[in-house]
């Protein structure tokens, strides 16, 4: 049953080859109906291949996708149930705006009548605040707007997904926020199923309702935001979401571990006792002015960035380790200058730990 | 050095520009200036010799840039698919036929059809029902197909820059937007490519209407303007000549600066 399939997206044991070069290693994925999923990763780890195994641009070597339960195999781009906004919009340079949006639709077989193309048309455009704007050539039009026709181009169709290659990565900051909004409640309200792909791991963070985290041609966790920054599967996600610091250690029991200087630490419990890895985020670490403690440390820079500051402390025999700071939380009085000593506590629970990098 | 140029420069147009004046000229000597009149253009459109060689070379010119547009389009297209090896090879092979001297495409084309007509006529004499079979000759088509494989290396190459402009990522869209091939052919990459297709239809024309040295050898007993011309200027030279000269100078002149703007403008957009 097609159309109740929980699931509009899936990969099974997909692998995608070029030549020598193998850009996506066996990958399983399902994104349920109507979610917002971020396909997070650095660059090259094959976020594009994925999305264009979707699209039906290229081929799956290995494996295959399904969409709404069906196998795409051989199914040619133009009849997916998918629409795709381009990372350069690929707008048709000799079309204006209306026919661009309309173009999708001319091709739908039964044909849709010249007036209700017409509507919907007006109706899309509207939906991205670009009514009036039908005539404009595209040449006419800022990046900002380009981007705009090319989501209301894909958008106008209603697929079942749509696919968005790092759409907002060429537009300036304050636009591309404004976008973001703007692409999260085009989502909600449409309800169709959106996969993005970037590798800013802020927009992902704050659009999806799940992150999909790939390096080197592999998911290596696929969980919400909220997971993947508390709970992050791995070294890597800890590393590539969020700033975090990471220790080498030496877990001595459950939740307690000696640091390279010989200080103890509360760390979050696990099973492993030996050589570790310890992950904690900026802001899981409290600064207090003393010279004694367990950690002590001296700061070493400091970037005052309003509501918090971050502060770079240097532990000796450990090393510098970066804490984030809200100013009524530091201390009673005001903020910490370079070169004062202080003393360093983990928040309970937030240090975790991950195997050794040697062994891992 | 400043006179080196203007030297370089008056050897260049000094004849051109001598032949459009006495194009002009009243008296029927090209060793004075007697006045102006445009009476050897009258002349010259009245001759029926000339203007039935002006009607060959425009139906030569049609016929074999026509041909070279839409085989030089669909070369051009046929070379995207390849593999980057095989590609360059071809790509060298169409290069290298724009270089060929017009006197070896006229005698390779000669030496071909002579051989081809050799088989061929026996064997049209022997299938043919009736008393007189016709014969394959030299003639229109031999000057059309001599013409049309140099035009179609001119094309192909003239729609491939504009093809490799174009990127593939509207190609894309467009098939993500449900177009099969064939309509993401007609609606997208088509109005793209026009200019350059006209462009080079235009070029392709212009060659094929002045072309002397390739025509010569493979006309047979047809004459084309240019072969006309060479056939009265030994006759000497008369103002008439002069006055045809002018008109293909001009003719040629608009056409390719149409083509040059077709090239151009869709570059600037
Ligand atoms: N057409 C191709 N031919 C050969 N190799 C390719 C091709 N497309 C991608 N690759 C390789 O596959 C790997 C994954 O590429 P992909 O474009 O999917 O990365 P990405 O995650 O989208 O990176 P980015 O964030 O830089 O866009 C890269 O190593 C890339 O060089
Ligand atoms: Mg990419």
């Amino acid at each position: 049953m097609t159309a109740t399939h929980p699931n509009d997206i899936e990969f099974r044991r997909v692998v995608k080859r070029y030549g020598a070069v193998t850009a996506v290693t066996g990958i399983d994925l399902a994104v349920p109906r109507g979610a917002f999923v971020a396909l997070l990763g650095p660059s090259g780890c094959g976020k594009t291949t994925c999305l264009r195994m979707i699209g039906g641009f290229e081929q799956p070597s290995e494996g295959e996708v399904l969409i709404r339960g069906e196998a795409m195999t051989g199914v040619p781009p133009y009849r997916r149930p998918v629409n795709m906004v381009f990372q350069h919009y690929a707008l048709f340079p000799h079309l204006d705006v209306s026919a661009n949006v309309a173009y999708g639709l001319k091709q739908m077989r039964p044909r849709i009548e010249t007036g209700e193309i017409a509507r919907r048309v007006a109706e899309a455009l509207e939906m991205v605040r670009l009514d009036g704007f039908g005539g404009r050539r595209i040449h006419e039009l800022s990046g900002g707007q380009q981007q705009r026709v090319a989501l209301a181009r894909a958008l106008v169709n209603r697929p079942a997904v749509l696919l968005l290659d790092e759409p907002l990565a060429a537009l300036d900051k304050k636009l591309r926020t404004a976008m973001q909004i703007e692409l999260q409640s085009l989502q909600r309200n449409l309800g169709i199923t959106f996969v993005l792909v970037t590798h800013d791991q802020e927009e992902a963070l704050s659009m999806s309702d799940l992150v999909c985290v790939m390096n080197a041609g592999r998911i290596v966790q696929m969980a919400t935001p909220r997971e993947i920054y508390d709970r992050p599967a791995d070294l890597f996600v800890a590393d590539f979401v969020g700033k975090t610091n990471i220790l080498d250690a030496s877990v001595v029991a459950s939740g307690r571990a000696r640091l390279a200087d010989g200080s103890m630490v509360a760390v979050a419990p696990s099973d492993r006792v030996g050589a570790a890895t310890v992950a904690i985020r900026p802001e899981a670490i409290r600064l207090a002015r003393k010279a004694a403690g367990d950690l002590t440390g001296t700061v070493t820079n400091r970037i005052f960035l309003g509501a918090t500051a971050e502060y770079a402390v240097r532990v000796p025999g450990v090393g510098d380790l970066l804490v984030t700071a809200d100013h009524h939380a530091t201390s009673k009085s005001d903020l910490i200058e370079p070169g004062e000593a202080v003393a360093l506590t983990f928040d309970p629970g937030a240090a975790l730990v991950f195997p050794a990098r040697s062994s891992a | 050095m400043r006179a080196l140029v203007t030297a370089v420069y008056v050897f260049l147009y000094a004849p051109i520009a001598l032949v459009v004046l006495f194009s002009f000229n009243a008296g029927r000597h090209a060793s004075e200036f007697t006045g102006f009149s445009l009476q050897w253009y009258g002349k010259a459109l009245s001759n029926p010799f000339l203007t039935e060689a002006l009607l060959n070379s425009l139906i030569i010119a049609f016929t074999s840039a026509g041909t070279a547009a839409v085989f030089g389009t669909m070369a051009a297209l046929g070379l995207e698919r390849l593999g980057p090896r095989t590609r360059a090879v071809f790509d060298g092979l169409f290069a290298a036929a724009i270089v060929v001297p017009g006197v070896v495409i006229g005698i390779a084309t000669l030496v071909a059809l002579v051989e081809v007509f050799r088989f061929v006529n026996p064997v049209l004499t022997f299938l043919w029902p009736g008393d007189t079979p016709p014969k394959a000759g030299l003639g229109f088509f031999s000057i059309i197909a001599a013409h049309g494989l140099f035009s179609l290396a001119l094309v192909t190459m003239i729609v491939k820059a504009r093809l490799a402009s174009l990127g593939r990522d509207i190609v894309e869209a467009s098939s993500d937007l449900y177009a099969t091939p064939f309509t993401t052919f007609r609606s997208i990459v088509l109005p793209q490519i026009f200019p350059a297709v006209a462009a080079g239809f235009l070029l392709a024309f212009t060659f094929s209407f002045d072309d002397f040295i390739v025509a010569f050898f493979v006309a047979g007993s047809k004459t084309t303007l240019p072969i006309y011309v060479f056939a009265s200027i030994r006759r000497g030279v008369t103002p008439e000549v002069n006055a045809i000269a002018t008109m293909v100078l001009v003719s040629s002149i608009l056409i390719i600066a149409v083509a040059r703007l077709l090239l151009t403008e869709r570059r600037a957009s």
